[in-house]
């Protein structure tokens, strides 16, 4: 039976922007690459595996739950790439390894997976992960290894074997910025914060970078620059005040910004889109809810850093930032 | 977080590739008549038209041979001078088939238009003229086909204070509207003074995007020679600005409400070239037998803007074009209209009818075809929406089949225009699927 040659069928639209969803978390990614650069830079190949390690936890994760045929493509959207990376990079440089492998595949286990994969989770799952290292590691996420390590040599407790502490390899431990503010009420200055010489997060210290990634990732709109200006239109104007009126007790807004997490997670989890709100004016609610937060729990919290509860409370008002920003149709009074 | 600028639009949208320069400098050319015309009686919006020609009968090029059965119905004419062969079901663009007149082109005739003239604008009463233009067999050249004389007849306690003629062609690769407003200024000028001496309304807009400069100046020039109380309003190159709520939005700031036509506003909005047909129809006495279709695409061998008869096999159109440059059909889409709202055509079975804006045929390659992923939220088909929906939440409503909660979230106020999928990184097909929701809720509501 001979057929008619037809053309063929589907329904309009034809055109496409081109923007796809693993083109918007390959460029995450690739945003990322320089802190890992950077991370080795100051703090040593230690930093690498922290990273490695985190990284291969996430991508477990996702290989090991996602591997029906149907859903084949879930580690090829990059999006447990970016999870593991983000894991990776805000933890400490001495952060033994088998912690960190745990806490990308709990990222990715726990913050991602048991939602419903990409796109249903509530809460950031690289923070979900870092929050899980938190309760279990207190210590060890907490301990600082002070910048200038050799490249070739291992930080704090890399080393400790699975479910141990382990002892540090190396004895240097500095105090974060934030930390000596909160306990010494000693600053930091400007430009050490810009270059990243200083105590942290792998990915975090470095502003300057970060302040260029962000610029990146605001113009190809990968990030939505309503979240960046809210949280730091929030943090400068709410921490300032008590600044303004106690400048010897707080600290200025320009450290506020420039310490801690805030950059970081400014740049890479508040902006997630997944988690964060999806009307203009939510998103502004949000980002201004986030800066608050932080402004609280640095001054008055038991913790110098907030970012991380900040940015997962943020996330839980989400859905209800979504439900009570709901846009007005055309048309309509 | 669109660029600022002083030039008029609306809010929201998105920015297809245009494709126009296939054919926006090509004039116009003239299609030969086919030896074979199908003229399927319902080409309009509302009741089809009934025959008044039997099988065997001569007909001349511009005879009715269909008379409008309401008041939301138009007459037909044969576009040429031949014999009836019959009528009988033919297929349309829809795949339905309805009744059709089908018409042998006489090939010795020197098809000249029949030269009775229909009574001068001027000497009609208002309803008078609304039931000329219905007699005229004039649509909406747009695509959509609605009677152009229900649109033209203002309700009784309304009236009408703004004019707007819709010059947008907001759609990828579409010329003939740009075309028809550089090859026939003068047309639209004239259709535009005598509709206004019905209609009376203190203000004529023409909107015409900023990617026609041609055309902006051509009727610029125009209207200055003649002193004409018309303003062209230059356009941002938006999607969808050619529909009607975007383009009164951007002319005037106004939002049409939610149910209510332009008219309740005081606003007529009508496309360039059903105004261009109204001149054609008074001075020539030409009704509506002919249009102009861009045919394009990079499958199409000549891509043209061409005045083709109403009733013109597809078949005999491509050919005209060149043919298709590719062997295998199915690695080809073809479509009618534009790309971001035409339906597609499984085969070339059909005719030109009055709705055809355009014939494009694109490459595989050339066509969209994502993977899909799951919603990730970006927001960015809230920020294409031009009616301000939440594309998001309705896909997710619609996967779920959720059709009440769908209503409440107002997808009956989206008119398909496609930016949220067109936008989408994560390819989940949102209009497509909100096309079925509507048809759902609507049967729905209709049974209550």
């Amino acid at each position: 039976m001979s057929r008619e040659r037809t053309y063929t069928v589907s329904t309009s639209p034809f055109l496409h922007a081109g923007e796809s969803t693993p083109r918007i978390m390959y460029r995450v990614v690739f945003a990322l690459l320089p802190f890992v650069i950077s991370a080795v830079y100051f703090f040593g190949m230690g930093a690498f595996f922290v990273v490695l390690t985190a990284t291969s936890g996430s991508v477990f994760a996702e290989y090991l739950f996602i591997a029906s045929p149907t859903r084949g493509h879930s580690l090829r959207d990059g999006s447990a790439l970016i999870t593991g990376l983000l894991v990776g990079l805000t933890l400490p440089p001495g952060f033994p390894l088998w912690m960190s492998f745990l806490g990308g595949f709990v990222a990715i286990a726990m913050g991602k997976l048991i939602w419903g994969g990409l796109g249903q989770n509530i809460f950031n799952p690289a923070l979900v992960g870092r929050a899980f290292l938190q309760a279990a590691f207190p210590t060890a996420i907490t301990t600082w290894s002070a910048p200038g390590a050799t490249t070739f040599s291992w930080q704090g407790t890399n080393l400790a074997l699975p479910f141990f502490q382990g002892r540090a390899v190396e004895a240097y431990t500095g105090a974060t910025p934030l930390a000596r503010m909160k306990f010494e009420h000693l600053s930091t200055p400007i430009p050490d914060l810009m270059v990243g010489s200083i105590s942290g997060s792998l990915g975090e210290t470095s502003g300057a970078l970060l302040l260029i990634v962000m610029g990146y990732l605001l113009v190809t709109k990968t990030i939505n620059w309503r979240i960046p200006v809210s949280i730091f239109t929030a943090t400068i104007l709410f921490g300032g005040l008590f600044w303004v009126m106690a400048p010897d007790k707080y600290p200025d807004p320009i450290f506020m910004i420039l310490s801690g997490g805030l950059l970081f997670g400014t740049v890479f989890m508040a902006t997630d889109l997944v988690t964060s709100p999806i009307t203009p004016k939510g998103l502004w609610i949000y980002g201004c809810g986030i800066g608050v937060l932080v402004v609280t729990i640095r001054f008055w919290g038991g913790l110098p850093e907030g970012v991380m509860y900040a940015i997962l409370l943020m996330n839980a008002c989400t859905p209800l930032i979504n439900r009570f920003t709901k846009i007005k149709p055309y048309g309509y009074k | 977080m669109s660029i600022a600028s002083n030039i008029a639009t609306f809010r929201h949208g998105v920015h297809p590739e245009e494709y126009k320069g296939l054919t926006e400098s090509k004039p116009i050319e003239r299609m030969p008549f086919a030896s074979e015309l199908v003229l399927p009686l319902g080409q309009h919006i509302g009741a089809p038209a009934r025959a008044i020609v039997v099988k065997g009968d001569r007909v001349q090029r511009g005879q009715m041979i269909g008379e409008p059965t309401g008041f939301v119905s138009v007459a037909l004419h044969s576009p040429v001078d031949g014999t009836v062969l019959g009528i009988e079901l033919s297929e349309t663009i829809t795949g339905a088939m309805v009744p059709a007149i089908r018409i042998q082109t006489d090939p010795y005739s020197p098809q000249l238009l029949r030269t009775e003239l229909p009574p001068v604008p001027e000497a009609l009463t208002t309803p008078e003229f609304i039931q000329s233009i219905q007699n005229a067999g004039i649509v909406g050249l747009g695509g959509a086909a609605f009677p152009a004389h229900v649109k033209f007849a203002i309700p009784e306690g309304k009236t009408c204070s703004y004019l707007v003629l819709n010059g947008c062609e907001c759609e990828p690769f579409l010329t003939s509207d740009h075309r028809t407003m550089v090859e026939e200024a003068d047309a639209i000028l004239d259709g535009t003074m005598i509709l206004n001496s019905f209609v009376k309304a203190s203000k004529v807009y023409i909107g015409i995007e900023a990617n026609k400069p041609d055309a902006i100046q051509i009727l610029r020039d125009r209207i200055s020679a003649d002193k004409l109380p018309i303003e062209v309003i230059s356009l941002q190159v938006k999607y969808p600005q050619g529909a009607e709520k975007m383009l009164i939005t951007a002319i005037e700031k106004l939002e049409v409400p939610s149910g209510n036509l332009p008219i309740d506003l005081e606003f007529m909005v009508s496309n360039v070239s059903t105004i261009g047909a109204i001149s054609h129809w008074f001075r020539k006495g030409m009704p509506l037998i002919e249009r102009v279709v861009t045919i394009s695409g990079s499958a199409i061998n000549r891509p043209a803007n061409v005045r083709i008869p109403i009733g013109t096999p597809m078949k005999d159109v491509v050919e005209f074009c060149g043919g298709i440059n590719s062997r295998d059909l199915s690695s080809v889409r073809m479509l009618l209209g534009g790309p971001m709202m035409g339906m597609v055509q499984k085969t070339l079975n059909t005719p030109v009818v009055k709705g055809t804006s355009g014939m494009l045929f694109l490459e595989q390659e050339h066509v969209s075809s994502l993977d899909q992923y799951n919603c990730i939220k970006c927001g960015k088909c809230v920020e294409a929406c031009p009616m301000f929906l939440n594309p998001s939440i309705l896909g997710i409503l619609a996967k779920k089949g959720l059709w009440a909660d769908m209503e409440d979230h107002h997808v009956l106020d989206c008119f398909e225009c496609g930016s949220c999928s067109f936008i989408c990184p994560s390819g989940i097909p949102l209009v497509q699927s909100f096309r079925v929701a509507k048809g759902i809720i609507r049967e729905r509501n209709s049974k209550k």
